[in-house]
């Protein structure tokens, strides 16, 4: 089975996740090999997914944890 | 970015056990308890909300409410899972009173529909790509450009990449989240991330490594 590129689009997610069986999977990677295209689609969409998960991107705002433990300090004392 | 230190002994304590002590009068192990899902809960929040400080005040509500709903808690399913599901509800209900407020509208916030929405999911189309290490991240605006993408998408995909990408949920525990079945949160994750790298490869290139030389290392 040849697979195309938008065949490869559809499985982006999933292949990233390991969450794709071992027939597709090496599909997937035959045509990375041969393919500038979706190679950078997979690269850049994994990059994405890599920084969106470090906490720098999503700050919690300063004195969060204090005001929230001091809230709740005095809902424990009731 | 606020740091909650959390001891290594309070980090693998086991939320059961704590839970039964707390519920047995020992009630300053609550602060213990829901450290390591502050974070979780404030994201959560200011997904839902887009407003920092009523992500701030709603969380403050939804973990008065973990409290007082504790002795409910029946284990069948992480305590994080819980917490992040009570946290959730309390948005929803923020979001519910928001929309009473005529001059902000909210159009159906979490569009149950929108999986059969027509949105354009094709990515990016790009020949070659130069990875943007995390470092890049010391960069305030980068940080900025990714949380500005998040918070564009509609509620439904925002709501997968939060609790799969950011809180690193898996799909199950997404799933029991959201109220939907693993293979729509499959679904969505895949629209979600394809929109995001759609958004952001152009503006994300500009923090790849220069190339070295003729024969830069493409990683």
């Amino acid at each position: 089975m040849k697979i195309d590129c938008k065949h490869v689009w559809d499985h982006i997610s999933a292949y990233i996740d390991g969450d794709v069986d071992q027939a597709l999977r090496a599909e997937i990677d035959r045509h990375l090999e041969h393919c500038e295209i979706c190679s950078a689609v997979m690269d850049s969409t994994r990059n994405v997914v890599v920084l969106m998960a470090d906490e720098r991107v999503f700050e919690i705002p300063a004195g969060f944890s204090q005001r929230l433990h001091d809230r709740l300090e005095s809902v424990l004392k009731e | 970015m606020t740091s909650t230190t959390i001891s290594e002994a309070q980090r693998n304590a086991d939320p059961a056990a704590l839970i039964a002590r707390i519920l047995n009068g020992e009630k300053h192990l609550f602060h213990d308890l829901i450290r390591p899902v502050e974070r979780a809960v404030f994201v959560m929040l200011f997904m839902l909300l887009r407003s920092e400080v009523d992500a701030e005040d709603a969380s403050q509500e939804a973990f008065i409410k973990v409290y007082r709903n504790l002795h409910n808690f029946r284990g069948d399913s992480k305590f994080s899972t819980w917490v992040i599901s009570i946290a959730r509800n309390e948005g929803l209900g923020w979001l519910r009173k928001r929309a009473s407020r005529p001059e902000e509208p909210i159009q159906s916030i979490l569009d149950q529909d929108g999986e059969a929405s027509s949105g354009d999911f094709t990515p990016a189309l790009l020949t070659d790509w130069r990875e943007v290490p995390l470092e890049a991240l010391e960069r305030k605006e980068l940080g900025q450009y990714l949380c500005r993408a998040v918070l564009k998408l509609p509620a439904i995909y925002r709501e997968v990449v939060q609790l799969r990408d950011i809180d690193d949920l898996d799909i199950a525990e997404t799933a029991q989240i959201l109220g939907i079945t693993p293979g729509s949160v499959k679904v969505r994750l895949h629209r979600a991330r394809i929109m995001l790298q759609k958004e952001l490869v152009p503006l994300l290139e500009q923090y790849a490594p220069k190339k070295r030389g003729l024969f830069g290392r493409r990683v």
